[in-house]
């Protein structure tokens, strides 16, 4: 079992996620996030601070999420760990607003 | 040495917020004390995280990391209040973060609520994962049924306790005593009673679904208390509250399932507990059975007048944690937690000069590990602001700390000293097939702790 980021995290990047998670398990390039399933101990903190509900624990994702196990476990490694608030991308509350999220 | 002008801070607790704190000073240049009561570190992590979650528990790996930082300290058996007063280290270090957690435990406030066989969920977690204070308590399992009381993750942790085989427990860290009694445990069914309905449940649903994956116990749902009102059913769609919905699709699954092992899981829901009774020790629970009022996510349970009885012989009150005052400290008893502004302790509306609070001391008792590490965050990035505006620090920091203790004879437990403990533990587990098994008294754990080093002070709360 881990956590994935899915989908939402697109256009956003807002990495509340980060700073709640207990061992450093958040990886990024300039697009998005990446959680490393070794790292990972499912605490689920980071389920509730991302603003847009990108973060699923692997048992709930859907059919067509299924994918975002492999691209977390694939990338994550290769990308410098990222443990602390960045600021959000500009086109962030627009896509929070998109969500219907605010 | 570090260099002139270092900021030096104490933090009062080794639990996930007091490590999280040192963290971010130690990243901030800061030199970092963290003082414990105990010669353990860890906190809840050591004395909370159930026995049977050992991944939540490799937190512990971060935590030695932070410790191995050169700029920290470890001064564990070191108690304030009792060793060192808050006055004291303020005088020693530029500031102190108070993050001693919640260590008390909420009432219920209703009759009965202290006959024998009646217990808080607190208590029997600090038991069963070896906390010095609890050592001693007695739990009688040999009732039939338990009622738990609280829809959180404790009530939970509790409830798999209850149900899991002690085969299943063998080879967790669960300390022997506990194992031992358990072990006589004719406990069948466990009642998880909540007083709101299945969408306010304050679990999560990782947690949840592990009580639908339990070897020997079936779970049991009336698949009436699914049906939820249209203000539920507005909470549940609320894209915001992600696990409610998910540990609600769980639920789903659990209805109607075949009875076929030797033990049951009941879950309740709209039950709000009235009172404990019984001869001399507790018997059953009677319950007001509720409905819910308000608006979305303020949801309120309102007894209808009608009452039930649930059969037990143990109950566990799951209603939270609660923070203890500090003295010198400001303390809002109400809500147990320390006034602030983002970490920074008000004294009125006045700040308290150089004093912080971070973790549920702060906060309130609510958030897995990791939200401590936000809190906690929070807390360093105002102290930063705050130093700031001053000149460069004259404190004696833990020098001065160090002859104070040594001139009341008190011999803290530095962070070597707690690996000392760690193998021992991890080295007598080995010898039973599980992870570690626990010191469970003070005298012992400061026994490892020296080892070999000279005569072992005795501890007055052995
Ligand atoms: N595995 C894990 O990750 C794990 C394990 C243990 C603990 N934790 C975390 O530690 C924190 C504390 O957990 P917790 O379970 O102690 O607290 P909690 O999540 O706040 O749950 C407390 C429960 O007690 C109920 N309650 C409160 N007062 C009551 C009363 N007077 N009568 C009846 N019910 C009452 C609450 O119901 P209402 O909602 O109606 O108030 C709620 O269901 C939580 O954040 C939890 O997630 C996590
Ligand atoms: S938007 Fe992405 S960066 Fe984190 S807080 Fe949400 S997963």
């Amino acid at each position: 079992m881990t956590h994935v980021v899915t989908e939402n995290c697109q256009a956003c990047r807002f990495t509340d996620c980060v700073t709640v998670c207990p061992v450093a398990c958040f990886h990024g390039d300039d697009e998005r996030l990446y959680i490393d399933p070794e790292v990972c101990v499912d605490c689920s903190a980071c389920i509730s601070a991302c603003p847009v509900g990108a973060i699923k624990e692997e048992f709930d994702l859907s059919d067509d999420e299924e994918r975002w196990i492999e691209i977390n476990a694939s990338r994550a490694p290769d990308l410098p760990v990222i443990r602390s608030k960045q600021s959000p991308l500009p086109t962030a509350e627009a896509r929070r607003s998109e969500l219907g999220l605010n | 040495m570090t260099a002139p002008g270092t900021r030096k801070v104490a933090v009062v607790g080794s639990g996930p917020s007091g490590f999280y704190a040192a963290e971010a000073l130690l990243e901030a240049g800061a030199e970092v004390d963290v003082i414990e009561r105990l010669p353990t570190p860890f906190g809840l992590v050591r004395f909370g995280v159930a026995p049977d979650h050992p991944k939540l528990k490799s937190v512990c790996q971060n935590f030695t990391q932070i410790a191995g930082h050169e700029r920290f300290a470890f001064f564990g058996n070191v108690a304030l209040g009792r060793d060192v007063t808050i006055d004291e280290l303020r005088g020693f270090y530029d500031a102190v973060v108070i993050a001693s957690g919640a260590s008390a435990d909420r009432k219920l406030g209703v009759p009965g609520e202290h006959l024998p066989g009646s217990w808080s969920a607190t208590e029997f977690v600090s038991w069963y994962n070896g906390h010095p204070d609890f050592r001693n308590r007695t739990f009688d399992f040999s009732c039939e049924a338990a009622v738990i009381l609280g829809h959180g993750n404790v009530a939970i942790d509790v409830c798999r306790i209850l149900s899991k085989s002690v085969d299943e427990l063998r080879r967790t860290d669960i300390c022997a005593h506990a194992l031992e009694a358990l072990a006589e445990s004719r406990i069948r069914d466990v009642h998880l009673v909540g007083r709101r309905g299945p969408a306010q449940a304050k679990w999560t649903a990782k947690e949840l679904r592990e009580i639908g994956m339990l070897a020997e116990a079936d779970v049991v749902l009336d698949e009436s208390d699914l049906a939820l009102g249209a203000t539920c059913e507005a909470e549940l769609a609320d894209p915001r509250g992600v696990t409610p919905a998910q540990s609600f699709k769980i639920l789903r699954t659990f209805q109607g399932r075949p009875r076929e092992r030797s033990k049951a899981v009941h879950l309740h829901f709209n039950l709000s507990p009235r009172v404990l009774e019984g001869a001399g020790r507790v018997e059953r629970v009677l319950f007001d059975r509720c409905r819910l009022s308000g608006g979305p996510f303020s949801q309120v349970a309102d007894p209808t007048g009608e009452t039930v009885s649930l059969k037990a012989g143990a109950v566990f009150r799951s209603v939270g944690y609660k923070g203890v005052a500090t003295d010198g400290v400001p303390f809002d008893g109400r809500s147990g937690t320390i006034p602030h502004e983002r970490g920074r302790v008000m004294d009125g509306d006045a700040p308290a000069d150089g004093l912080y609070v971070a973790g549920w001391i702060k906060r309130g008792p609510s958030g897995v590990i990791g939200v401590n590490r936000a809190c906690s965050l929070e807390t360093v990035e105002t102290m930063l602001s705050d130093f700031a505006d001053r000149p460069p620090s004259q404190a004696p920091g833990r020098d001065a700390l160090r002859s104070a203790l040594a001139a009341r004879a008190v011999r803290p437990v530095d962070f070597t000293s707690w690996m000392r403990i760690d193998e021992a533990e991890v080295e007598a587990g080995a010898a039973l097939g599980k992870p570690r098994e626990k010191f469970t008294s003070v005298d012992k754990m400061l026994a490892a702790a020296f080892a070999g080093s000279g005569p072992v002070p005795q501890s007055c709360c052995a």
